[in-house]
Parts: structure tokens; C-alpha cells; sequence
């Protein structure tokens, strides 16, 4: 483990919880963390919402416990993952700006780190850790999700410039946001892993038209693109011309790192941790308010909820571990991405079982108000940051090292790749 | 187990395994199929000796850790137990042994605690599931004079019919007690019961009207719900163990199965639908893993959610490592469902282990009552 080797000269684990206690219990209100879809917010509410997360970061910055596994020079705190669970653990209860750590600190950050130039990183990194700069990921396409490597739209060299046109698609948030880590097409007469580069784009400029999406929820944070004759200055590229796919697997490691809850660039309370000690399981306090708490059947599922809900984060920290000590390979970051889909479904679908008739119709204020609409979503879990197919297929071909599905399009030139069916004659 | 182990616990865990290997290797465990006792009294007493069940007990009492950290350091005989389907009462003496440290009598402690230890006796642990936040127990006990008359049944219990004393859970009319009987004892009938495991034997103890003296009661009679409770906690920390353990065992082998075994022309590994299948096996038992650490971290140091976190693990991995090794069983095919296959060995350990001491749906509740409580 490399951290060991400098551990002697950090700070202590405890002592630092210590402090972390100290400062959030002084500086942060309390309050849920306010992750997840906020359905019932204006446009205006929304934004005087991001304000007040940027503030929130610049104060845990200001704090000094901003970017705690980020290098110094950058920065951060050059400490370790323990010391992050640690100050993640002393979060719980208190409001955190849930907002900006997915997808700007990581993968964002986290890709910016490992291969972004000096000058990028000193360009972007301090920034983002003070809430200055929140980034979107313009990865996915309307031609195809989980090939993220099939991107289509394109970037054409012109002098010190690239020319960019095409559309990105699922940017949560990004009417609201500064930057986008964009995944383009810069060769097309090579096997499409081969002709990808890695550009920084400033979201709100000339020949980008941003378009909100409605979800089945109601919820309007994701955005398509549409980028026509954008001009991006060759130093925004990150990595070599046509390299763009090294980055990518990284970048996709670190999505799913993140959805797992296993990433050390993420800081705040843990997501899917059950409530404080002692308070009271929100599906019990459902089940009370229905009368069916003392029912044998609901209270299998809750404790079923409950269950899964801290095998997530156990499985999360045994991951955690694994990869820092070296004995299993960032790869394994699958399992918890796959853990962290396959254990939401699940109590979202107990969540809906025990909630009852009122998953039809209810108003504010009744038990379980939220739920159906929470349960139209609820495939999200197992789609959004890779699907859990993807993951299921990673797991198996990179952890297990079983054989690679067949495909079609790895020793073609792309541009000859077929993209739908044959043309009808 | 844990992902990383100090040198002295790799060195112990490498000393269990070896002495495994050779003890309690397929051949041997395929041996004792249908002996009475299901464990030699020699192969006990040389796994006593390297201290499968001195890890619950203070220095001073006789016993020691390897780490300082004796719950974590025994899920790591018990993973072991697991990945060998190994033979002898691992879980009941140290059941016993932590009972006897922690609430037993100066007598207790000084003539019993040492030959269980040291794997001269074989104790059996009489007690009934959890059902909510409380442990259960099919017995009965009343005041008798100085002392109590025992009446009941339990079972399955194991190890009963080998054993040399039990320790019966009982319910006295203002609370739980615990009592050292001796299967002798007048209105003690122990009736041996068919196990599933090839190793592992069960007995179903019945008590009429059994007479124990004072001085037989381990704890304060009546008030032995705290400390049956910890023991609970205990025996799901050995139990997740081992079942993972064995869980290990039986991926890792249908996995190289995956690889070797050709049909149409392609190794199994191919399928997209057998690679997926996989996938949900291998989080089941990473998860599986870090429940099991989880529960002996939470125990061992015994945290308010102590109770909590070892029930999730039995409820996580009751619910999940049988279906994996019923899989995989499929996964073989017709040599899955054969005696000849090893791979049922597992299958029966596991399974003994997921329905003993409370299923996943008891702990599932159990953790509902458990935080209703706090």
C-alpha cells in the first residue's frame, strides 16, 4: 500500500474526525444531505439552490476539509481514504453540497488528475474544490449509451482549434453548470477505440444550445447538446489525439467507483447509510403511520431494506480496502456499482410494497407521499453512470476474466461500422 | 474475513488451513458419512491446541487471541471451517468457553472452562432462535428450593448426543437463565437426529423435570438475557464466517468448471447469460464477505449496533450464499446433483448454517425490533 509509507507523517485518523466533529458540528446545519431528484423546486429555486451548494463548499473549503484525498499541491488535503470515511461518517445529519461531488469531483476531477496537464489541473482543480466550477460529463450520445466508445460526434482539427459538431445527451444539470468532460470523435478512418480524444468545454458559449429533458418523475435536470461549429482551443484537449479511449476506461472506472459509493474523491454523508444510531428507519416510521408495522410481512421487508442498505456500504468499504491494499484491481469497482443498482430497485420496490394504495394517489403530508413517483424512476438506479448490464459484463470479462462478448466493429474503420439496420432496398 | 490480516493472523490462518488440508480433506469428510459422532476426539483436542477455542477467553482465564481482536481472529478458523467443510464442535465450544469466561461461577471457570478449552470436553449449546429482539429457548425452568427443575425441548442441537455437558438456555417466569446440565442427569433424553451435513451431527434434547443446583446456573437466573443475547451475536459471527467460507469454495470451483467445460464449441465462459449469472454471484459473495468482517468488527468490539450489523450479516448471507450454491449446482448440470461432485459437501454446510440459530427471515425481523427498541 503506498499510503502506508508516508502514513507516519499524517495526521492521525482520530485526531482528524476529531477536528472534522468539531467544524461541522459549528459550520454545517443540520438537515438531509439534499441528494436526489427535487421535484417540487421552481427554476429560480433550483438555481438560489445551486448558489447555496457552491457557498456550502467554499465554507468546507475555507474549513479546510475540502478535496480530502486530492493532492496538496492542487489544492487538497493529500489524505486518505479512511480519514474521508471518517469525515464522511461525521457529515451524517448536517446539510453537504451533494451536488457538486457527482460528477464534478468525480469523475470529473478524478480523470483531470490522472491526465490532465499541469496547467489544466492548476487551471481547474483548486477551483473546484473551493465550488467555484461545477462540470457536467458529455459522454453519452442519442445513437447509444452503454457504447460509449461509439461516439459520433465529432471534432475536426483547424490550426491551434478544434471544430465541433454533434450532440451529447443525460448532462444532469448542465443549464446550471460550468464545464463538460467531452468524449469526441477526432479520426474516423480507424476501429473506433482508436480515433477518440478528450476535450474541456465550457458549457454556456456560442454553438452550444442546451435542451431540458422531463423524466417520468417530472424531474427536468438532464440536458441534451447540441453543438454546432463549436470552436475549442487545442489546450482544453486532455491526453494525446485519438488516445482518448485510455482515458475513457478510467473515466468509466471512476463513474462507476462513484456510483457505488466507493470513490475517495467523494466526500459527504453516505448515501445509502442507515439512519443515525437510535433515529428512527424511515420505512418504520411509514409503517407506523399505515398501522402494518406490527404486520410479520412488513416487517420482513423492512428489515430486508435495512439489510441491503448497509451490505451496500459494507460491500463499498471492503472494495475501498481492497484496491488501496492492492489486492483487488480497480475493476472491482463493478461489483459496487451493480450492488449499488440491483440494492436500489429492491427497496425502492419495498418501499412501494409497504407504502400501499397511496403509490396511486396521495397529497403532501400523507405517508408515503412521493412514492409512486419514486417508483416510475425506478430503473434509474440500474441505468444512470453505466447500466448494470455493462457492469455485469465488466465483472465478468475484467474481474473473472471470462471470454469478451463477440463484436462487430473492433478492426473496422468506424466510419464503416454499421450504426442501424440495412437500408431497406 | 478481512481484506488485510497482521502477520500473526495470516501465520495462524495458514497454520488452521494446512492442518486442515491434511485432516480434513474431501477424502476424510467423505469418510465420516453416517458415523455416529461425525468428529474423532484426537483431531479435536490437536485443533484445541492450536487454539480453535481459547480466542473467546481472557488470557487469565486460560485462553488468548492471536490478535487481541479474539472474535475476528475465530472467523478466521471458522472461514477455514467453511472452505473444508471441516468436522468437530467449533461454534458450541466456543459458545460455551465464552459463556463460561463471561458469566461463570469462580468454579465454573476453574474446573470446566479449561477442558473445554483444551478440547477434553465436548459441550452442546441448548438454545432456540431469536424471534424480535429476544433470544428464545424451548425450555422451561422453576424454582425449586435453592434450586431449579428444567422442562422442555430443543432442537436441533449440536453436537448434543456427543456431548459431555450442555448448557441449557432456559425461560424462568421473570427471565431468561442459563444452566450447566449434564446429559446423565436423571430426565435427560437426548434422541439422535439425521443430519444433512456429512460432519455435522445434531441431537434433540428433551428435559423432564431435571433438577439443577444453584451452583449449576451460569449468571444470575433470570437475568441471562444480555449474555445469551451476546452469544447469539457470537454464534452468527461463526456461522456467516464459515458459510462464506464454504460459499468461496464453491465459486471458485464451478468457476475453473466455467472455463473447462466446452458445449457448442465454446468453453461455458462464453455465454453472455452465464457471464451475467456470474456477476450477480460474485457481488453476492463480496457483499457476503464484508458482512461477515462487518458482524465480527461490530462484535468484537461491541458497539451499540453490535446486535444489529450480526443479524443484517445472517439475514445478507442466509439469503443469498444458499441460492448461490444452489447456482452453481446448476451451473454443473447433471454431475451437480451427484454424491460423486464435491460440491454438496458445501451445499450442506452452508445450509445447516443459514437455517441454525435463526433463518434470514427471523433476523430480518429481528433487526426491525432491534432498532424499534433503541
Amino acid at each position: 500500500m503506498t499510503a502506508t509509507v508516508q502514513a507516519e507523517e499524517l495526521e492521525s485518523v482520530e485526531s482528524f474526525r476529531e477536528r472534522a466533529r468539531e467544524w461541522i458540528q459549528a459550520n454545517l446545519a443540520e438537515g438531509s444531505h439534499g441528494f436526489g431528484y427535487r421535484l417540487n423546486l421552481t427554476d429560480e429555486e433550483e438555481l438560489a439552490d445551486v448558489a447555496r451548494q457552491r457557498d456550502l463548499q467554499r465554507k468546507i473549503y475555507d474549513g479546510g476539509f475540502a478535496g480530502i484525498c486530492f493532492p496538496k499541491e492542487y489544492g487538497g488535503l493529500g489524505l486518505t481514504p479512511a480519514h474521508q470515511r471518517a469525515f464522511n461518517v461525521e457529515t451524517v445529519g448536517h446539510e453537504y453540497p451533494w451536488l457538486l461531488q457527482v460528477p464534478t469531483f468525480v469523475p470529473c476531477a478524478a480523470v483531470l488528475l490522472e491526465f490532465g496537464t499541469e496547467e489544466q489541473k492548476q487551471r481547474h482543480i483548486p477551483a473546484i474544490l473551493r465550488g467555484d466550477e461545477i462540470w457536467m460529463q458529455f459522454l453519452s450520445e442519442p445513437s447509444g449509451g452503454s457504447d460509449v466508445a461509439g461516439a459520433l460526434t465529432t471534432a475536426v482539427r483547424d490550426g491551434d482549434e478544434w471544430i465541433i459538431n454533434g450532440s451529447k445527451i443525460w448532462t444532469t444539470g448542465a443549464y446550471f453548470s460550468d464545464y463538460g468532460l467531452c468524449l469526441l470523435r477526432t479520426n474516423w478512418d480507424v476501429p473506433k477505440h482508436r480515433g477518440l480524444s478528450v476535450f474541456i468545454i465550457k458549457i454556456h458559449q456560442p454553438g452550444i444550445e442546451l435542451h431540458r429533458i422531463e423524466m417520468t418523475n417530472g424531474a427536468r435536470e438532464f440536458c441534451q447538446e447540441f453543438m454546432t461549429d463549436l470552436r475549442v482551443s487545442d489546450d482544453c484537449r486532455v491526453g494525446d489525439v485519438d488516445d482518448g479511449w485510455t482515458i475513457g476506461r478510467r473515466w468509466m472506472f471512476h463513474e462507476r467507483n462513484s456510483m457505488g459509493g466507493g470513490s475517495p474523491y467523494v466526500s459527504g454523508p453516505p448515501l445509502r447509510e442507515g439512519p443515525p444510531e437510535g433515529a428512527k428507519d424511515q420505512l418504520v416510521k411509514l409503517a407506523e403511520a399505515n398501522g402494518t408495522i406490527g404486520d410479520p410481512r412488513v416487517r420482513d421487508l423492512i428489515g430486508e431494506s435495512m439489510t441491503l442498505t448497509r451490505a451496500t456500504t459494507e460491500l463499498s468499504r471492503r472494495v475501498v480496502e481492497g484496491m488501496s491494499a492492492g489486492t483487488m484491481s480497480d475493476n472491482i469497482a463493478a461489483v459496487t456499482r451493480l450492488m449499488g443498482g440491483m440494492t436500489g430497485v429492491r427497496r425502492n420496490t419495498i418501499a412501494y410494497e409497504i407504502t400501499g394504495p397511496s403509490v396511486a394517489a396521495s397529497v403532501e403530508g400523507d405517508p408515503g407521499h412521493g412514492t409512486g413517483v419514486n417508483w416510475l424512476v425506478r430503473q434509474s438506479a440500474c441505468i444512470g453512470g453505466g447500466t448494470t448490464e455493462m457492469a455485469r459484463n465488466n465483472i465478468s470479462e475484467r474481474v473473472l476474466g471470462m471470454p469478451r462478448e463477440r463484436t462487430h466493429d473492433k478492426d473496422l474503420a468506424y466510419r464503416d461500422v454499421p450504426k442501424g439496420p440495412p437500408a431497406k432496398s | 474475513m478481512e481484506v488485510t490480516l497482521t502477520e500473526d493472523q495470516e501465520f495462524f490462518r495458514e497454520t488452521t488451513q494446512r492442518f486442515l488440508d491434511q485432516k480434513s480433506s474431501v477424502s476424510v469428510v467423505r469418510s465420516f458419512r453416517g458415523h455416529d459422532d461425525g468428529f474423532e476426539r484426537d483431531y479435536w483436542r490437536q485443533g484445541a491446541e492450536l487454539g480453535w477455542v481459547s480466542l473467546l477467553v481472557p488470557e487469565e482465564l486460560g485462553g488468548g487471541s492471536i490478535s487481541g481482536r479474539g472474535v475476528v481472529d475465530l472467523t478466521l478458523v471458522a472461514d477455514a471451517f467453511g472452505s473444508h467443510t471441516a468436522p468437530g464442535p467449533l461454534l458450541p465450544s466456543n459458545m460455551v468457553a465464552a459463556a463460561l469466561a463471561r458469566s461463570g461461577s469462580e468454579a465454573q471457570r476453574a474446573d470446566t472452562l479449561p477442558a473445554v478449552i483444551a478440547g477434553e470436553i465436548v459441550p452442546a449449546w441448548v438454545v432456540g432462535p431469536p424471534s424480535g429482539g429476544t433470544v428464545t429457548s424451548g425450555v422451561t425452568a422453576s424454582r425449586d428450593g435453592d434450586g431449579f427443575v428444567l422442562d422442555g425441548v430443543q432442537g436441533p442441537v449440536e453436537a448434543a448426543a456427543q456431548a459431555e455437558l450442555l448448557l441449557v438456555t432456559a425461560q424462568l417466569d421473570d427471565g431468561l437463565a442459563q444452566f450447566l446440565v449434564t446429559p446423565d442427569a436423571p430426565g435427560v433424553t437426548i434422541t439422535r437426529l439425521d443430519s444433512i451435513d456429512l460432519t455435522r451431527r445434531y441431537g434433540r434434547v428433551q428435559l423432564e423435570g431435571v433438577r439443577v443446583g444453584a451452583d449449576d446456573a451460569v449468571g444470575t437466573p433470570g437475568e441471562a438475557a444480555a449474555d445469551v443475547d451476546r452469544l447469539l451475536q457470537l454464534a452468527l459471527v461463526v456461522q456467516t464466517a464459515e458459510m462464506v467460507g464454504a460459499a468461496q469454495v464453491v465459486f471458485d470451483m464451478t468457476l475453473e468448471w466455467m472455463f473447462d467445460r466446452y458445449s457448442f464449441g465454446r468453453p461455458l465462459a462464453s455465454y453472455q447469460n452465464l457471464k451475467h449469472r456470474f456477476a450477480d454471484m460474485k457481488m453476492w459473495l463480496e457483499a457476503s464477505h464484508a458482512m461477515a468482517a462487518a458482524a465480527a468488527r461490530a462484535v468484537q468490539e461491541e458497539t451499540r449496533e453490535a446486535a444489529d450489523v450480526a443479524s443484517m450479516a445472517k439475514a445478507y448471507n442466509g439469503q443469498y450464499l444458499p441460492e448461490l450454491a444452489q447456482d452453481c449446482v446448476q451451473m454443473h448440470g447433471g454431475i451437480g446433483v451427484t454424491y460423486e461432485h464435491d460440491i454438496h459437501l458445501y451445499l450442506r454446510r452452508i445450509t445447516v448454517d443459514t437455517v441454525m440459530h435463526g433463518s434470514p427471515a427471523d433476523h430480518r425481523q429481528r433487526v426491525v425490533s432491534l432498532r424499534e427498541v433503541a
